[in-house]
């Protein structure tokens, strides 16, 4: 006890010692440009032949070689009966993302119809000389049916009838087309995220070299800003669908990898005891025993996996990806938001429903002993292909109904029925009614707050910051978190974006503080009670989906092309991880414990303080740490509505000259802070919850 | 011998007119022209009405939607087969730079001229919250920083710009040139969007508003006046060594094309060529879908209708 009073002390002398060297370096050191000490110049090596600045330049040529020109070889054009020169890695690039097209393609015919897949097994002379060779679509009533009935299948009634619910709304809005794109697309990726995922989880699990290993990688993955890779992505895999995929994926992959780990370390080594003694293999033991055990984490993985892919909708069709997101897109650019709302609402509906339909079956048992009839056994397969004869029946009654668009087929975009004109007053009636008002606090909120906290970081001399982060590190993890946490800094610092970095870092972090509070409060009050949780877990599900465009713009409308218009955009995103952390943290306390609590006598604010907080505290540090990957995803966007920092030089990288290597090693220096706050907040939970004892 | 060579005469004679048959069957590719679509109404009605002429000549079309900046590199590799919207000072760069490396050919200008520069809506001419505009010397009055202030500009008039990436400091520089510097600050918006809204905003508000826009634009038909700035002369950029202190020229309006287009869809190739669009015509198909409100695909299918004797003579020798 008294060992521990001291250290504790010490660690408090540490901070206030560290804060008083931050603040005399930040006074004495005079800011101008020959001082090494305020910011560190370009270095160059020998007589300009290497400097740190000229990595990008060199990334760019190496790629470009790759790309271009490493290991030719020579590819017959049949179209233009001539000899074409590729490379080795472009045509294995190639090779996989035309799998992956080939996958879209094939649920997205099977949907819409089309003549794509036959082209895969012929060519596109035969489907010119053959009219046949036509896959034809499924009229939507027919998708209708076989949503309510795998809903049935999977989940009841309740369950169909919200799956029939939502592929009508789609239909019904004139969304059909785009939005069987997105889920054609989203049924390829989620798939392939969840493998990924799941296979690396368990290797992490296995191997430790290969958890430390992926750690920073799965880091980088998910902060690396999706434009700093968009070029790349373009010229190694090709544009369109198969490209978002692949991007989708990247960013989809690294939730699953983390929650499939966190769920099987949390396994008792009683339960991989029992699974042992009772004679598993291998394989066994992974699929009967680990799996199952990790279900919880493993399907809130999948969940996130879901919420990942339909986030990436809109990004993915800035690389070719059809759908909803172009749409959406297309019509922010006409400030059509009542009709971009709609789109936005289909993406977050589809979202949903495959959300509800994965965890139905994921949760559904299987009976080994029934002994069914024929009729038992594939009444779900009768059911459908009566609903698709039925269907065709009224389709083609439609042909002969209709004249122009047959209604009963496939409703064209833009055709059905639309509430986008109230949607679309009612924003005009907020921009006409609040902007007068909304002024004092934007004028309050950049003058008193936003425009001094940006300087204040410009302000901070190089070896200040150095001091400030480094000191933290050796606080919370002595001398190798101090040089972790050095060695991301001297990489940003010795780019020429230093101060880029530096009004990053100044919008996460009040994005950060602010959604966190908002986040841990929200997050504590919903916990205590079992349907304000469900209702408040939708919530994040739904704004977590929906896309972030749509109120960027009338964000925009507001506040403006100022600060205030991104981080409010910062803050309503980065807020869902740190809700829906302490939600699922507080209501995964064991009742057992809180019950033994409850005898023992504490009443309702000590069991929070002291049992629950504590147990959650784990999970809603996993939180913190989202809500900084998050914030800094966000302020990255916010080159969208006009920053700047790192993120508009992202922007700005599409159209450079040397564009692909500015662009990755800006997204680097994006990756980096977020790995550095990673690091610090991953270590500091570590050793509290040792402390705890609860590990 | 003379068999052999009747035999020799035949057989070139056979081969001369294989070939010529073959040459005159010279027939475009049956894979698809695979043409972009961005996030603006005239860039993508003009892709369907490409589209729409392709196949009226029994071609095949695939729209993929791409990143405007990102599509020159798309362009040059041959998964985007065309470009047919290339602004001068928007997407210049990103076309040369393209072309440098290679695959990417220049298929000749649009009729229609554009403009690109700054510029005020209708409402602010109207009200007179600056007297003397157009003429740029007005905005030297204390009344026009006024007009234009905003929260974050400290005590200086506020010029919306484009993304830097467009045309990174011209704007700042002319400013700076021009002796406006201490009277003015640039803000760069992050997109397009980000432009529109604050001008929507604007117009709600009846509040001032200086910002960055071009002609032809969907902002024409509610009235948009463009600042008389010094006229631009060659030279007059501070890359051709000048002082920056005048205004935007008339800019071109570009089309792009991958290198095996011409041999891989000659006729295609051709049309394509050929094919113009002045500023009516442009301006008509994003009021078709800015105005009328009709869907991309149905505006272009009726701009296609009306206008045939426009685009028919493209597809015929």
């Amino acid at each position: 006890m008294q060992i521990k009073t001291i250290t504790e002390n010490t660690k408090l002398v540490q901070v206030i010692g560290l804060f008083i060297v931050f603040f005399a370096l930040y006074v004495l050191i005079e800011p101008s440009a020959d001082n090494i000490l305020w910011r560190i110049p370009e270095i160059s090596f020998g007589e300009g032949s290497f400097s740190f600045w000229a990595v990008p330049a060199i990334i760019n040529d190496s790629i470009d070689y790759m790309m271009f020109e490493w290991m030719p070889v020579q590819i017959y054009d049949s179209e233009i009966e001539d000899y074409d020169t590729s490379t080795l890695l472009k045509e294995v690039t190639r090779g996989f993302s035309g799998f992956i097209e080939f996958l879209i393609n094939l649920i997205r015919e099977l949907i819409l119809g089309g003549v794509k897949t036959i082209v895969a097994f012929t060519s596109w002379d035969f489907i010119s000389d053959n009219e046949w060779a036509n896959w034809p679509a499924l009229p939507w009533t027919v998708v209708l049916a076989g949503a309510f009935i795998i809903g049935y299948a999977l989940g009841g009634k309740g369950l169909a009838f919200f799956a029939g619910i939502s592929t009508a709304y789609t239909a019904i809005f004139g969304q059909w087309e785009p939005a069987m794109e997105t889920l054609s697309f989203v049924l390829i990726a989620a798939p392939l995220s969840f493998i990924f995922g799941l296979v690396l989880g368990i290797l992490a699990y296995k191997n430790r070299t290969i958890e430390i290993l992926l750690n920073p990688l799965l880091n980088v993955a998910q902060t690396m800003p999706h434009f700093s890779y968009l070029v790349p992505i373009v010229v190694l895999f090709g544009i369109g669908d198969q490209a978002g995929a692949i991007a989708t994926i990247i960013f989809a992959t690294p939730p699953m990898v983390r929650l499939t780990l966190l769920g099987l370390k949390k396994i008792s080594p009683e339960i991989v005891e029992a699974g042992m003694m009772s004679g598993c293999t291998n394989r066994q033991l992974l699929f009967k025993v680990l799996i199952p055990s990790a279900r919880r984490d493993i399907l809130i993985g999948v969940n996130q996996v879901i919420m990942q892919c339909l986030a990436m909708a809109v990004i993915a069709s800035f690389i070719g990806a059809k759908g909803l997101g172009f749409n959406l897109l297309v019509a922010l650019n006409q400030l059509r938001i009542g009709q971009a709302l709609e789109l936005g609402i289909s993406i977050v509906l589809i979202a949903v429903v495959l959300d509800k339909l994965s965890l139905a079956w994921a949760n559904k048992q299987v009976d080994y002993f029934a002994d069914l009839t024929f009729w038992q056994k594939h009444r779900y397969g009768l059911m459908f292909l009566v609903s698709l004869v039925v269907g065709s029946f009224f389709a083609y009654i439609g042909t002969l109904i209709f004249n122009d668009i047959n209604y009963l087929y496939l409703i064209p975009h833009s055709k059905g029925i639309t509430t986008a004109p109230v949607w679309q007053a009612g924003i005009d009636w907020v921009v006409e009614n609040w902007y007068h008002s909304l002024q004092t606090f934007n004028h309050f909120m950049i003058k008193d707050i936003l425009i001094p906290m940006k300087e204040a970081y410009l302000g901070m001399p190089v070896v200040a910051t150095f001091t400030l982060m480094m000191g933290i590190g050796y606080i919370i993890g002595g001398i190798r978190s101090a040089l972790v946490v050095g060695g991301f800094l001297l990489f940003i610092s010795l780019t020429e974006w230093w101060d880029r970095a530096l009004i990053t870092a100044y919008m996460t972090t009040f994005g950060v503080i602010i959604s966190t509070i908002i986040g841990a409060t929200v997050g504590i009050l919903c916990a205590q009670n079992a349907k304000a949780s469900r209702f408040i877990l939708i919530v994040c599900d739904t704004f977590q989906t929906f896309p972030s465009f749509i109120y960027l713009i009338p964000v925009i409308m507001l506040f403006g092309v100022t600060d205030t218009s991104v981080l409010l955009a910062v803050i309503v995103y980065a807020t869902i991880p740190a809700t829906r952390y302490t939600v699922e943290g507080l209501r995964n306390v064991p009742v057992a414990l809180q019950e033994a609590g409850s005898m023992s006598g504490v009443n309702r604010w000590q069991r929070l303080t002291k049992i629950e907080i504590p147990l959650a505290f784990p999970h809603i540090m996993l939180g913190v740490n989202q809500t900084v990957m998050f914030s800094l995803v966000m302020v990255i966007f916010g080159a969208f509505i006009g920053t700047d920092d790192l993120g508009q030089l992202i922007l700005k990288a599409l159209s450079d000259e040397k564009g692909i290597g500015n662009g990755l090693i800006l997204g680097f220096c994006v990756a980096f802070i977020g790995l550095a706050v990673d690091h610090l907040i991953s270590k500091w939970s570590h050793d509290r919850k040792q402390a705890l004892g609860i590990n | 011998m003379k068999f052999l060579s009747r035999k020799l005469f035949v057989t070139l004679l056979g081969a001369f007119f294989l070939s010529a048959s073959h040459l005159a069957l010279a027939k475009d590719s049956k894979e698809p022209i695979v043409i972009p679509t961005h996030n603006w109404s005239s860039q993508i009605v003009m892709a369907y009405v490409i589209g729409g002429i392709f196949e009226s000549m029994g071609n095949r079309v695939d729209y993929k939607s791409a990143d405007s900046q990102a599509v020159y590199e798309s362009v040059r590799t041959g998964d985007i087969t065309l470009s047919h919207e290339v602004w001068q000072s928007a997407f210049g760069k990103s076309f040369y730079n393209a072309m440098e490396k290679g695959g990417l050919i220049d298929v000749g200008n649009h009729e229609a001229l554009t403009l690109e520069d700054l510029g005020v809506p209708k409402h602010v001419i109207d009200a007179n919250l600056c007297p003397g505009l157009p003429d740029w010397e007005a905005l030297k009055q204390q009344k026009c920083v006024d007009a234009f202030k905003t929260a974050d500009s400290g005590n200086k008039g506020r010029i919306l710009e484009g993304p830097q990436t467009w045309h990174g400091d011209l704007i700042p520089n002319r400013i700076k040139a021009l002796g406006l510097a201490d009277k003015y600050v640039v803000k760069f918006a992050g997109s397009a969007d980000a432009l529109w809204a604050e001008l929507a905003s604007a117009k709600k508000d009846g509040r001032g508003i200086l910002m960055f826009n071009w002609t032809p634009n969907f902002t024409d038909a509610d009235g948009f006046s463009f600042i008389k700035f010094p006229p631009y002369y060659d030279g007059c950029r501070i890359a051709d060594g000048g002082d920056e202190a005048c205004g935007s020229p008339d800019g071109w309006l570009k089309k792009a094309a991958y290198y095996k287009m011409p041999r891989k869809w000659p006729a295609a190739y051709t049309t394509f060529s050929k094919l113009s669009f002045n500023t009516t015509q442009i301006g008509q198909m994003a009021a078709l879908v800015d105005i009328d409100k009709m869907s991309h695909k149905d505006a272009a299918k009726k701009w296609l209708a009306d206008n045939k004797k426009v685009w028919q003579p493209w597809t015929k020798k």
